[in-house]
């Protein structure tokens, strides 16, 4: 591993350096969304100042500056996911449209009568509800992988929820709710062998380590951009050629068309046919920066960094006897992101009481309903890390986490 | 912001004190309540006699803003008249948004005056309120 010092990084993003209530901002929220290093704040001031023009419209500078800077960002994350081509990328808001993209677009086209869709218990309502709904309106059957004790999705519980009768897999990489790593090489290999497609939400894994869409063989994937330094409202749904070749558009419009007369469209080729609208050219540029960013330090690195903050949070707080940990328990095979509660405090009352100290958390149910439902509890604490956390930090917020109950009244 | 002016010691006396934390027999309403975003669930019941709230209890999970509140309410609107325990509930509505912030005007709420603060956290506002707003949907 390279030298890398994290408090050069720290320099790089203006918002970890502030303080909040008169405290040093700790972020803990990454797994929310992540905090934006200059190089890309700087790129959409840039880009607004410089290079503003609609895409793939007019023959002007401008439009033709704008869509070279557009068509760069979509081979960046092409390069960056290992796909086959620039025709497999196509830019959305967030991995949320990209899920309803593929939800509308291929689920209500492929899934028929009786057909089954194969979700787990641990997926973010936004891979959940879609398909909820597919299943409602095509009288097809959703089914979940149950975790087992240890929090985990056995291999016992892949073989017999996915059958000859799936259709598709759609499953989160990285539980955004407990960290689990999930089996995804195994489930995709077994889902193909039924015959099934699988979808991968990379949101929470993408930005935290390597993810070769070409090695997992996987049939589509998204993940947002905000989850992994570049700005808000840009997504990525990525797809096998053969497969995004044969699902009808999801919006309709400007863009995405090849002629048009009074009665009927022929629809542009991929990627354009799935891409309607004026596209968010300054997202994708800022995007583009983004993953230089990484690559810059290194996924390899990010993942050991990460690792290594998260290793050194888990023990620290095991070794609180207030703390109650939820998920999978070991430190191998996990994400950045850990679950917890203090004992006898609701999640809100430790959120607000962290915040007081500077310490960003997050608490509720993290859009997991059914998840917290089957494990048996109302909401968690959630801390989650990035590369550029630190060691003192994560003490920090440790100290702070010891003054919860004494806040609300209980001796120690 | 400042936690001191938050979890005063009324506060957290009553989020743990489980005196109202119970079932009723035969309530005459029995009405959930919810904050989706947090967490926060609890269900209300009450006996009504001759237009007078005769009992009140509540069940659920919350943080311990939602339920101090809630037991404070409690406290509060037993053996009231419909009519007035109507009126409690504008006048704290009322405190929480910031338009009602006469202290004298205040007073009738009692013990409730203590959850004034909460206006300077607006993540938890919905924690304060949702007792209130589920006793009025229960009585109109
Ligand atoms: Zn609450």
């Amino acid at each position: 591993m390279k030298q890398i010092s994290v408090d050069d990084i720290r320099k790089d993003f203006p918002v970890l350096n502030q303080t909040i209530n008169g405290r040093k901002l700790i972020y803990l929220d990454n797994a929310a969304t992540t905090q934006k290093p200059n190089t890309v704040i700087k790129s959409i001031e840039n880009y607004y100042k410089s290079f503003n023009g609609n895409p793939h419209r007019g023959a002007h500078y401008l439009s033709l500056k704008s869509t070279e800077i557009y068509e760069t960002g979509r081979k960046k994350v092409a390069n960056f996911i290992n796909a086959s081509s620039t025709r497999e990328v196509i830019f959305t808001r967030n991995a949320t449209e990209s899920l309803n993209l593929l939800a509308y677009s291929y689920g209500m086209n492929f899934i028929e009568e009786g057909d089954e869709i194969v979700i787990s218990i641990m997926e973010h309502h936004s891979n959940l509800i879609p398909w909820q709904q597919v299943a409602k309106s095509k009288k097809a059957v959703l089914k979940y992988l149950y975790t087992n004790e240890e929090g985990i999705i056995t291999e016992e519980e892949i073989k017999k929820k996915i059958t000859d009768k799936t259709k598709l897999v759609s499953i989160a990489h990285v539980s955004n709710a407990l960290g689990t790593i999930n089996p995804i090489k195994f489930i995709i290999d077994y889902a193909h062998s039924r015959d099934a497609k699988v979808i991968l939400d990379a949101a929470q894994s993408l930005p935290h380590m390597k993810v070769n869409v070409k090695n997992l063989d996987v049939d589509f994937l998204v993940f947002s951009g905000h989850k992994m330094l570049a700005p808000l409202g840009i997504g990525v749904l990525y797809g096998k050629e053969n497969l995004l070749e044969k699902i009808p558009p999801f919006l309709y419009g400007g863009d995405m068309i090849e002629y048009v007369y009074e009665d009927s469209t022929t629809f542009a080729e991929l990627p354009h046919k799935l891409e309607a609208g004026t596209q968010n050219v300054a997202g994708v540029l800022g995007l583009t920066k983004a993953i230089d960013y990484l690559n810059e330090i290194g996924m390899d690195n990010i993942e050991e960094m990460e690792s290594e903050l998260t290793s050194y949070a888990l023990e620290k707080l095991d070794s609180l006897s207030e703390i109650e940990l939820y998920g999978f328990k070991g430190i191998s095979n996990r994400g950045s992101v850990i679950s917890f509660n203090v004992k006898d405090v609701h999640p809100h009352d430790t959120a607000s009481i962290l915040d007081a100290y500077g310490v960003a958390i997050r608490a509720g149910h993290h859009c997991a309903q059914p998840l917290m439902r089957y494990l048996g509890i109302n909401a968690t604490c959630r801390a989650s890390f990035y590369f550029y956390n630190t060691k003192e930090e994560i003490d920090l917020f440790i100290e702070s986490l010891k003054n919860v109950r004494k806040w609300l009244g209980y001796e120690s | 912001m400042n936690l001191d002016s938050i979890y005063t010691e009324i506060i957290t006396e009553y989020s743990q004190s489980k005196h109202n934390e119970r079932t009723i027999d035969s309530p005459t309403k029995s009405l959930k309540g919810h904050n989706p975003s947090c967490g926060d669930e609890i269900n209300l019941e009450i006996k009504i006699k001759d237009n007078i709230i005769e009992d009140a209890a509540f069940t659920g999970v919350g943080c311990a803003i939602s339920r101090a509140s809630t037991s404070i309410m409690i406290d509060l609107i037993k053996g009231k008249r419909i009519k007035d325990a109507l009126n409690l509930v504008d006048t704290f509505i009322g405190m929480i948004k910031r338009e009602i912030t006469n202290d004298e005007d205040l007073e009738i709420l009692e013990d409730a005056m203590a959850l004034k603060n909460i206006s300077n956290l607006p993540a938890r506002v919905k924690c304060a309120v949702l007792a209130w707003h589920t006793l009025k949907q229960a009585l109109e």
